[in-house]
């Protein structure tokens, strides 16, 4: 299920819009309230979504026959959806903690973790809440953990996390002895299953927690001090904001996305074992650079991280529909991470050449 | 570049001669007629205040800028470095102050950086470590081991080391950045020793110092800087009189508009009270207060230990010892948060690296510090900021007046006054200023200037560090000179003037100066 892995999915492509439009109109606020930074983001993200345009495009140039019939767009809408949503709930976190300057290598691990732990039979007896209480708060724990080791044991956020990877997993091997543990948890496996006019829960679940995540990065103290903490940390500290405290609590709300994912993940395959989750990490870092999130920190969208997570779930879907390897399909993934930073790194400079020339002249 | 490099015997000496330099930047004339004659052998000792165009004057020798106006001269014939490499390449060699060293190389390794002997491809490991005992031998440093990691070093080392680069490229002229500011007393004798080597071997120096004894000791001739022009050319440097020396740097031509200061004697009530504030290193026993009001300025050298003293008060470093009280309550050591919950602000030293988010908005620059303070439940409150920021920019005549503008598109000038501005917004008591003026025009500094005076007029307390002398002297109501990590002077503006500050923080003769 993770982005880097095909599936064989039924057919597809093009309409992804749903989720994209869902936060269209909060992008569009964002402009208004500040003309030049968003200005250029929202310039960024309406690539991403010619992006995905293409990539639908080229779903239905390649297989006529099936996007003729509507019934089949719609349920591969669906599934396009549906395989992002998982890993798009851990890439929200994880753009919370690159754009603070970090970085977070365990999030597969932990949405191993807290699977296994929120699956274990003792946990199962204490039902639905028990279950979802106990992989909520094993995510912020081993999120915290880390935010510790980073902020006061000023572990290099590389090196903390990567020993957390190990570790996490290692422990939810040692939970679960290894074995595959079913969830017989109606409500939990239901999320997956079941759908509200005809989109699946787990979508709903995404949905909510970007449109949160936008809300927390652009209109909260939580979020201005994140980008703060990541664009400048100096200047943050000597602005009286605590650089330390704030970086742990990101690492928190990482973990945090993860108990969630857990859940999810979970549901999907109505069993959580210590493997799941694997590879997230790289899956939510990828989408978030081509999203447009800068890897040193202090700048970086939910709607691009978001795109992000869409365009790679959708190259999937077309490599499924088409019937090409996993390995192509890798191949070209990685060169999308590539060509996407290259064509930013070209955007960026020479669109804030072009605002400020504009300005210049405007301005007088 | 150069091509004939013996010496004809015709002008056998001068290697190096400057004409009519000249080099601008946006706003600022860096130098404006630089006359500069260096001869072989010789230590030419370059004095100036800061900002009087020195490190320019370096950057344009050694390559980094290239001069608008007028003539280099190398070993006789008129010259362009296009970059640095050029430069050291037709034997121009620069020690800069950070000694730019790969901490993580061996010496000799350090020494061929960029130029290793080579054979098929592979590095001579064997032939650098025997050409830099050599060299390192020729120096009067046997005793450096060529194959220690240069981390291991003291700074005295690692300066012998960068010197012992220069060589190996065999430069003709050397330029020293302050190379004593990061020695010991007795280490500084050493180095002196090596210049002697040096020049003995008919290699030229170029020796910036603020420290006038050294310049007696080790000069030969003196060329003095003052706003980017050269005032006085070859001097003797034991022959010429300090006075004449000092008279020769000071009253500077830019216009200083300073504000006229109160009528009346700024309120006695006690803002800021500092006893016994220590850091190892950088500076000791310092105590100073500072008045609701009043401007307070500390004159001194970088590394006087005046930024550091700075930072300490206001929590950004952590003191040994001694305390930090803003109206009569003491504030907890290392506590940047504490300092500003109190009602201190300070604007520091490196704007951009320490102060800005360039790619932020004006108005999120400016409400830094105080936007959790307007938002409601932790939700922000843009609408408000903004306004609050407008009024702000306004009051300060931000130029452009947009704050939604991202704030890397400023000027340097105004860049400030956003740093400046942030500490309006909240109810700041005393404002801490680092180098307020400091890449900044002459038009915005005479704003900054009235900024500064009207808060105290208001009722807020400044603390003002900085290089330019008369800055302090103008804009403070009490003056105190730091030298060498402690207060040597204090005394109100008035009663002390521009060369008895130069002369205190350069050679400490008025005081019997007891060093840190």
């Amino acid at each position: 299920m993770t982005l880097s892995e095909g599936t064989g999915l039924p057919a597809q492509s093009p309409p992804v819009e749903p989720a994209k439009t869902g936060h269209a109109p909060a992008n569009g606020g964002q402009k208004r309230s500040w003309a030049g930074e968003s200005g250029e983001s929202v310039a960024r993200n309406l690539v991403l979504v010619g992006v995905l345009v293409a990539l639908i495009v080229i779903g239905a140039v390649t297989q006529p026959e099936l996007y003729s019939d509507s019934t089949w767009v719609w349920n591969n809408i669906v599934s396009i959806l549906q395989l992002a949503s998982v890993v798009g709930v851990v890439t929200v976190g994880m753009t919370f903690v690159i754009i603070g300057g970090g970085i977070d290598l365990s999030v597969g691990a932990i949405v191993a973790l807290a699977g296994v732990w929120c699956t274990t039979l003792a946990t199962q007896s204490y039902g639905t809440v028990g279950m979802i209480f106990t992989a909520l708060v094993v995510g912020v724990a081993v999120g915290l953990v880390n935010g510790v080791l980073i902020s006061y044991g000023r572990l290099v956020p590389f090196i903390a996390t990567l020993a957390m990877l190990v570790s996490a997993r290692g422990l939810a091997a040692a939970i679960s002895g290894k074995q595959t543990q079913i969830s017989s948890n109606s409500f939990i496996n239901s999320l997956a299953s079941d759908r509200v006019l005809g989109v699946p829960l787990l979508v709903y679940i995404l949905a909510v927690v970007a449109v949160a995540g936008w809300v927390l990065l652009n209109r909260t103290t939580f979020g201005r001090r994140t980008v703060a903490v990541g664009g400048n940390p100096e200047a943050a500290r000597l602005a009286g904001i605590d650089v330390k405290l704030h970086t742990m609590l990101l690492y928190g709300l990482s973990g945090l996305c993860c108990g969630i994912a857990a859940i999810m993940l979970t549901s999907q395959a109505t069993s959580a074992q210590a493997a799941m989750g694997n590879l997230y990490e790289l899956d939510a870092i990828a989408a978030a650079i081509i999203g447009g999130t800068l890897l040193s920190g202090g700048r970086g969208t939910i709607v691009g991280s978001i795109l992000g997570v869409l365009i790679f779930a959708t190259i999937t879907n077309l490599f499924a529909i088409n019937g090409l390897s996993t390995e192509a399909q890798n191949m070209v993934k990685g060169g999308i991470i590539v060509a996407a930073v290259l064509v930013q790194q070209f955007r960026f400079k020479s669109l804030t050449r072009f605002f400020a020339r504009n300005r210049a002249t405007t301005a007088g | 570049m150069s091509t004939h490099a013996e010496p004809t015997g015709v002008e056998p000496d001068v290697v190096l001669r400057l004409t009519d330099v000249v080099k601008t930047f946006p706003g600022v004339r860096a130098l404006d007629g630089v006359q500069l004659e260096v001869r072989a052998g010789e230590v030419h000792c370059l004095l100036g205040q800061n900002g009087a165009g020195k490190s320019t004057l370096i950057k344009v020798l050694s390559g980094v800028h290239r001069p608008d106006a007028g003539t280099v001269e190398w070993l006789g014939e008129p010259v362009q470095f296009a970059n640095p490499q050029a430069a050291m390449k037709a034997g121009i060699a620069t020690i800069y102050q950070e000694l730019d060293l790969v901490n993580d190389l061996s010496v000799g390794e350090n020494v061929f950086l960029g130029h290793e002997p080579r054979r098929f491809g592979f590095v001579r490991r064997g032939t650098i470590a025997d050409r830099t005992r050599q060299i390192l031998g020729s120096l009067g440093h046997e005793e450096i081991p060529a194959r220690r990691m240069v981390h291991a070093l003291e700074p005295a080392g690692k300066q012998v080391v960068s010197m012992a680069r220069a060589l190996s490229q065999e430069a003709r002229l050397l330029i020293m950045d302050e190379p004593s500011a990061v020695l010991a007393h007795d280490e500084v004798e050493n180095l002196f020793r090596i210049i002697r080597r040096l020049t003995a071997q008919g290699i030229a120096v170029i020796y910036i110092s603020h420290r006038l004894e050294e310049i007696r000791e080790i000069g030969d001739r003196v060329t003095v800087l003052k706003d980017g022009r050269t005032t006085a050319e070859n001097l003797s440097a034991a022959g010429t009189p300090t006075s004449e020396l000092v008279s020769r740097m000071t009253g500077r031509t830019i216009e200083y508009v300073f504000p006229p200061r109160p009528e009346e004697p700024p309120q006695t009530a006690e803002l800021l009270k500092v006893t016994n504030l220590s850091r190892a290193g950088e500076f000791r026993d310092v105590s100073l207060s500072v008045a609701a009001g009043e401007i307070v300025g500390i004159a001194g050298l970088v590394g006087s230990g005046r930024s550091e003293l700075l930072e300490t008060i206001y929590g950004a470093r952590r003191s040994d010892t001694g305390t930090v009280e803003l109206g009569g309550r003491k504030l907890r050591a290392g506590s940047v948060g504490a300092a500003v919950r109190a009602g201190m602000g300070m604007a520091p030293e490196e704007r951009k690296s320490q102060a800005l988010l360039l790619g932020e908005p004006i108005y999120r620059n400016m409400t830094l510090a105080t936007f959790s303070g307007l938002a409601r439940l932790g939700f922000t409150n843009a609408g408000r900021e903004r306004a609050e920021a407008d009024r702000i920019a306004g009051s300060l005549d931000l130029r452009p007046l947009d704050v939604r503008r991202a704030v890397g598109t400023l000027s340097g000038g105004n860049q400030q006054k956003v740093v400046v501005g942030r500490w309006l917004l909240g109810d700041t008591r005393l404002l801490l200023l680092d180098e307020p003026t400091r890449g900044v025009d002459v038009g915005a500094r005479a704003e900054l200037y009235r900024v500064i005076r009207r808060l105290a007029s208001e009722g807020v307390g400044v603390l003002l560090v900085s290089s330019e002398v008369p800055e302090v002297l103008g804009l403070a109501d009490r003056v105190l000179v730091m030298r060498e990590g402690r207060v040597v002077r204090e005394a109100p503006s008035h009663e002390i003037d521009e060369d008895t500050v130069l002369d205190l923080v350069m050679s400490g003769s008025l005081m019997e100066g007891t060093p840190a």
